[in-house]
């Protein structure tokens, strides 16, 4: 990928010769491009060596790209923790999404007594971090007998503050006659939540979801301390196992696993780089 | 609870300044004065027994140490203070004409009719949840700290506040000297400032201002540090070098980056995604990479550094400042792509109309940047320094521990790593977890404090 580029830009630099002020520029960003990507090229090099060929600081990449994919998928459980992985982002961002939306749904199209000391009492917990709290959640999860289980990854996440206040905003920002036109039309708030704000809110929801899946991806914390066995253990803990990886360290395997583990959010970041460039700040937090 | 000798005059201090809190709070809404501080003052006597209760004031046993005391009277402002925030708010807005009503907060026409049931039906999961696994384990978290417990063990014993007590420790040297001589520093900056203001030398006051600005943040690091016993101190300042080399050199680095790639060249899309994407990698992951390349006998790095120098690399894991530098260098790596987006789209915004008329009237680059693009990306900046701040403090935790796992003899154990440390004894690492409450109220505390003065201007 980082060959392909120097070409490109270089060919580009030549044809525009008159324009020679940005030669420098170019280099530079080159440069910089190359230092920033170094560790993951180093990487990618490293999980297809040898320990042998690594320690003699091969920079080509070696042949051992099959075997060690398949210590790590097969050996080593990778496939496993990528599973749990999987399956907890996806719950999280799932279950953020639902609650997000029916709370966005009460704030917003409801009026009740006390209404902002409730939307206070949720927005406080952004001052909140779970990991401020993280050892007595662990222990009202391990009396809740929900430790060491997807449960206890995941119900302690399926709301925030973050997704309640984004579909508030993004409902109140909605014209106000869409739901006098739904009462006229006799429609309960369920069928206008299904019928009119779901679908005119896929936009939101879908960025809240890759962020929030993306966020239980890439949790460490908890996983670490709440699951005990490597049955329920998620991928950016398991990958441990492959540090110590009993005689004599391979890091042609620990390289592998944590290129693998990357590629979800790697690939979704690719997929969604627009989106991101414009800039879903709020959805970034819990 | 016991009331010891000490505690009536605290009382009587706190329902003073409760009455002037409220007094003030109801004058500025244009309410009566009186009645707010009537409604105030007993709020801010009642609030000391939320801490004061389940401490069973044991920090004013006569027999108990200053610093005891200290911590005990700390507890009892934040009761006072809670309460009395509380109260100011809730009471004034029910105050004012309207009633309950001025608690809803937005008068919406098309509301759905079914009003209070329907719509807790609706927030029930959210509240549910936050209320369960974010408010309980807080308080949990309150309760534990004062408790002597190991995890797994049923038996906990009260042990007051020994638990902080454990990680202060003030010694006299940096206890006064340093934190009076910033104090100092700051009076006289503002001195100086106001003598400017005066003088009507325009030009100089907002850098002393600046200065002075800076100095308040040095002195309030400093005081928290020199509080510290020996042990949790070097926890704090491994916190606050991560914490800010991560932001300072991330935003200064990010932000040349940004300049560069906004230049009008071709391939700028290309250059984009290959700086961006390393922030799609996640922490623990950027510790495995960093171990390796770094590895003492077998990191690449130190292979090409003895290649390319006279010397020899020196071994992170027994070397503290390389360790801290590591982890900063990844934490860096890690986060510069988040900051080279958010900058690029800022500078999407910065008008070229007024940077090329700064250009005519012959303001040189470094010019253009300090005084046109750099004060009109403020408010993204503002935005940056609170993530990045947040990262430091809580997502490191997986660098590090991949990384270093705290060594070289703690020179990397952060506020994060020694909660997770002291996980075995729950009290001590529920001592510790509030320490780190403190410090993230601090920064929220800085932020809406800013983001009311500063950013607005930038637009």
């Amino acid at each position: 990928m980082e060959a392909d580029t120097k070409t490109g830009t270089a060919q580009a630099v030549r044809r525009n010769k008159p324009r020679r002020r940005t030669a420098h520029i170019h280099i530079a960003l080159i440069v910089i491009c190359a230092v920033l990507c170094a560790p993951v090229v180093y990487a990618l090099l490293g999980s297809t060596q040898n320990n042998s060929q690594l320690l003699n600081f091969r920079l080509s990449p070696g042949e051992f790209f099959g075997e060690n994919l398949s210590v790590v998928w097969n050996d080593r459980d990778l496939w496993r923790y990528m599973l749990n992985s999987a399956v907890m982002s996806a719950i999280i961002a799932t279950g953020k999404a639902i609650t997000g939306i029916l709370a966005g749904l009460a704030f917003v199209y409801f009026r009740f007594p006390g209404r902002s000391i409730v939307f206070v009492l949720v927005l406080v917990t952004l001052m909140m971090p779970t990991e401020v709290s993280i050892l007595a959640l662990f222990g009202i999860v391990d009396d809740l007998g929900m430790s060491d289980s997807l449960a206890g990854l995941t119900i302690p996440f399926l709301a925030s503050a973050t997704a309640a206040f984004l579909f508030r905003q993004h409902f109140a920002n909605l014209p106000a006659n869409l739901s006098e036109a739904a009462q006229l039309d006799g429609a309960n708030p369920l069928q206008f939540l299904w019928r009119v704000l779901i679908p005119m809110s896929w936009n939101v929801t879908g960025a809240l979801f890759v962020i929030q899946f993306l966020y239980g991806w890439n949790m460490y914390l908890w996983p670490l301390l709440s699951v005990s066995g490597s049955e329920n253990q998620v991928v950016q803990v398991g990958l441990a196992s492959l540090q110590a990886a009993g005689e004599g360290q391979s890091y042609g395997p620990l390289l592998m696993g944590a290129l693998v583990a990357s590629l979800p959010p790697v690939l979704v970041f690719l997929a969604l780089q627009r989106p991101f460039m414009t800039g879903f700040a709020l959805t970034r937090d819990k | 609870m016991p009331i010891y000798p000490l505690m009536p005059p605290l009382f009587a201090a706190v329902t003073l300044i409760g009455a002037f809190v409220g007094w003030t709070v109801w004058r500025n809404a244009g309410l009566s004065g009186r009645r707010g501080a009537l409604i105030v003052a007993p709020a801010a006597f009642l609030g000391p027994f939320l801490t004061m209760v389940p401490l069973q004031s044991c920090t004013f046993e006569p027999e108990r140490s200053g610093l005891d005391l200290g911590v005990g009277i700390a507890a009892f402002a934040a009761g006072a203070a809670v309460l009395t925030g509380a109260t100011a708010w809730i009471g004034r807005a029910l105050s004012k004409p309207g009633g309950w009503a001025n608690l809803d907060d937005r008068a919406e026409s098309g509301s759905f009719r079914g009003g209070a049931p329907a719509a807790l039906a609706l927030l029930l999961p959210t509240l549910a949840v936050l209320a369960v696994f974010l408010y309980w384990p807080l308080f949990e978290t309150l309760r534990l700290s004062t408790q002597l417990t190991r995890r797994g063990n049923p038996i906990e014993r009260f042990s007051c506040v020994d638990n902080y007590t454990e990680l202060l420790g003030p010694s006299v040297e940096v206890w006064f000297v340093v934190p009076l001589a910033a104090l100092l520093l700051v009076a006289v900056g503002a001195e100086l400032a106001r003598r400017a203001d005066a003088l009507g030398t325009g030009r100089l006051a907002p850098d002393l201002r600046r200065l002075r600005g800076w100095l308040t943040v040095l002195t309030v690091i400093t005081g928290a540090a020199s509080l510290f016993g020996p042990e949790y101190r070097s926890v704090f300042v491994t916190t606050m070098i991560l914490t800010s080399a991560t932001v300072l050199i991330g935003l200064a680095v990010g932000l040349g980056i940004a300049l560069l790639v906004s230049q009008p060249i071709k391939g700028r899309a290309i250059y984009r995604t290959l700086l961006i994407w390393p922030f799609a990698v996640s922490p623990p992951i950027a510790g495995i990479l960093f171990f390796v390349m770094f590895d003492p006998l077998t990191g690449i790095v130190g292979h090409l550094y003895e290649a390319l120098t006279p010397w020899d690399m020196p071994n992170y894991r027994t070397d503290p400042v390389l360790a801290r530098g590591l982890v900063i260098l990844a934490s860096v790596w890690k986060t510069l792509g988040f900051t080279i987006l958010f900058y690029i789209a800022g500078l999407q915004n910065v008008s070229t109309n007024m940077l090329e008329a700064a250009r005519l009237d012959g303001a040189n680059a470094w010019q253009r940047l300090r005084f046109f693009i750099v004060p009109a990306l403020t408010p993204i900046t503002f935005f940056l320094v609170v993530t990045n701040v947040t990262y430091a403090f809580f997502e490191v935790f997986g660098t590090i521990s991949y990384l270093t796992e705290g060594g070289p003899s703690g020179a990397t154990v952060d506020a994060m790593f020694s909660v997770w440390q002291s996980a075995e004894w729950i009290g001590d690492g529920a001592a510790r977890s509030l320490v780190l409450f403190v410090m993230v109220l601090a920064v929220t505390a800085w932020q809406f404090r800013a983001t009311g003065r500063r950013v607005h201007y930038g637009g």
